[in-house]
């Protein structure tokens, strides 16, 4: 749905228009019917991408396709919908006139497209505001507005920056469940977020971004498998001696024993131990790194 | 078909603005003080009255192209809404076209109501509405279209602020042309006539469309003046929007 090979944009900034490399030979792929989270912290060149492959900036090398076709044709977009990053739109413009007036850039016929208004307002939950102009929108009435305007066309392709920014957490948690309905419509979703918890919910695949270049893409749980954090072991009635075994934290909470083990094998000897001394091993919980951790490990050092 | 949905959401747009309907209040309140003006004058009454009518409409009309005109492309760029427009399946060039169409559109609602404010004082006060007139007006809003796509061009690869700033200079050196170049040759600099050539058959020659002092004293026109007059500020805009087209395609919108 979406490749890029070798993407790269070189903004030149300044009066002695300095070089600043803000996507470097980006090779992505985007499969059918997938939720895609393009993940990365401030700055790392996810709107670039967004931009890149919407046409709004054009690359200093290297090429992209969506659907199939190059963006160098209008009617490519007919089949995708895009939400920029904080979007902005025509302030005098009520919410209603607004999404009539993008449905007729997609020269869609009368009926389908009131109908399909109509849908939309309810589905972001701006019905009661059609009447509203924009420009007395809030934030977060916004960014519903600008997913109703991304989806206006019925579009297979759905590409969103930063949906879930400048949302409480309900706005959120519906903005969750609209990407999930798309998937389950069919469609490809693919979206830019740092907000990882999100995207840990509902990605299908992540890619990682840091400073331009792509560090890590695949499946959310295979990314994460290879970094098992420590198994947390809960033992009830056992002595010093198991946790002279422990190299990892130790608590304890009144006859109770937490600890973090490195590895099956240092669970194994503390069952062992535990079981020698007549206590009790109440529950052994692997705890996997979640994105944020991972998160802060790679992006945060360099 | 879609030049036309931008080019009637740029009208919506235009009607919406504030500035718009002060000078266009500014506009008709001149046209009708004209009628004051006129008795405190020793002189012929009709004359005073059309010259400053059709000097308002033009004025006003200019006022409101630049006004208009130099925000119409930059802001969009400014406040970010063509994110939204450009990702829709619309050519660059479409976009373009529509936006200087809608403010064509204005313009002609614009001028409309000052002439009708200048004929309504001309029949109140028992002048006849000649064809001069109307061939006046129409060379005014000819003016009016180069202004606008001078305009527009600036908007493309400029703030809204320094279009204002090129787009009046343009205009004002467009009237000032054929003394400017009378001028050099008079200077006999060859540096001087030479750049002067080039600037006069760069810049718009906004002269051509002005007849105000031939229609107000009665001065019989030559019809072809009118058509080739017509001829230039078409071909002069389609030179620009071209210039427009070209520079807007290759640009980022960051
Ligand atoms: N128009 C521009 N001119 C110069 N540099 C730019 C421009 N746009 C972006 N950059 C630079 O490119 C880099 C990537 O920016 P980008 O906006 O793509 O990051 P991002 O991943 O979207 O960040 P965020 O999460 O904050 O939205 C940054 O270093 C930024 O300074
Ligand atoms: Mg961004």
């Amino acid at each position: 749905m979406i490749r890029t090979e070798g993407l790269t944009k070189v903004f030149r900034v300044g009066f002695w228009g300095r070089k600043v490399t803000a996507l470097s030979y980006l090779n992505l792929q985007v499969n059918e019917k997938e939720i895609f989270g393009f993940l990365g912290p401030n700055g790392a060149g996810k709107t670039t991408t967004l931009k890149l492959l919407m046409g709004l900036i054009y690359p200093t090398s290297g090429r992209a396709w969506l659907l199939g076709r190059e963006l160098t044709n209008a009617a490519v977009k007919k089949e995708i919908g895009f939400l920029p990053e904080a979007p902005y739109f025509y302030d005098y413009l009520t919410a209603h006139e607004f999404l009539r007036f993008y449905g007729g850039l997609f020269e869609i016929e009368k009926n389908l497209l009131k109908g399909r208004i109509e849908r939309l307002l309810e589905m972001v939950g701006l019905s009661d505001n059609r009447h509203l102009p924009l420009g007395k929108f809030s934030k977060g009435m916004l960014q519903r507005i600008g997913i109703a305007q991304a989806l206006i066309n019925d579009p297979r392709l759905v590409i969103l920056d930063e949906p879930m920014s400048g949302l409480d957490p309900i706005g959120r948690r519906e903005i969750r469940d609209i990407i999930l309905k798309l998937r389950s419509d069919g469609k490809t979703v693919f979206f830019s977020s740092h907000i990882l918890s999100d995207a840990e919910m509902i990605c299908d695949r992540v890619g990682i971004l840091n400073r331009g270049k792509l560090i890590n893409v695949g499946r959310l749980d295979e990314i994460l498998e290879a970094r098992l954090k420590y198994i947390e072991v809960i033992a009830e009635g056992v002595g010093a001696e198991v946790v002279s075994k422990i190299d990892k934290g130790v608590m304890t909470a009144g006859d109770r024993i937490i600890m973090r083990l490195g590895n099956e094998q240092q669970v194994n000897e503390v069952i062992e131990l535990t079981s020698k001394m007549n206590g009790k091993v109440i529950s052994i919980i692997p705890q996997k790194e979640s994105l944020e951790d991972y998160f802060i490990k790679e992006v945060g050092t360099n | 078909m879609k030049i036309v949905v931008i080019a009637l959401n740029t009208f919506r747009e235009t009607v919406r603005e504030k500035v718009l309907y002060n000078l266009l209040f500014f506009a008709l309140l001149m046209i009708g003080s004209s009628v004051l003006l006129s008795t405190l004058t020793i002189g012929e009454q009709s004359k005073i009255i059309m010259d400053i009518g059709l000097a308002s409409i033009n004025i006003f009309g200019i006022l409101i192209a630049i006004f208009v005109g130099i925000g119409l492309v930059s802001k969009e760029i400014e406040k970010k809404t063509i994110y939204t427009i450009i990702s829709k399946p619309i050519y660059r060039y479409q976009f373009l076209l529509g936006k200087y169409l809608g403010l064509l559109i204005t313009l002609f609602v614009n001028t409309s109501i000052m002439v009708i404010g200048f004929f309504a004082v001309l029949l109140i006060m028992s002048y006849n509405i000649t064809p001069d007139m109307i061939k006046a007006i129409l060379l005014i809003y000819v003016e009016m279209m180069v202004v606008t796509a001078v305009a527009l061009m600036f908007s493309t690869f400029t703030t809204s602020a320094l279009s204002a700033i090129f787009t009046i200079s343009i205009y004002v050196i467009g009237h000032l042309l054929g003394d400017l170049k009378a001028f050099a040759a008079k200077l006999g600099n060859p540096v001087m006539v030479f750049m002067m050539d080039a600037l006069y058959y760069i810049l718009p020659n906004l002269e051509n469309f002005n007849i105000k002092g031939e229609v107000v004293h009665n001065i019989a026109l030559d019809p072809s003046f009118i058509v080739m007059s017509v001829l230039y500020g078409l071909l002069y805009i389609t030179m620009i929007l071209l210039s427009s087209v070209i520079i807007f395609q290759r640009r980022d919108f960051k």
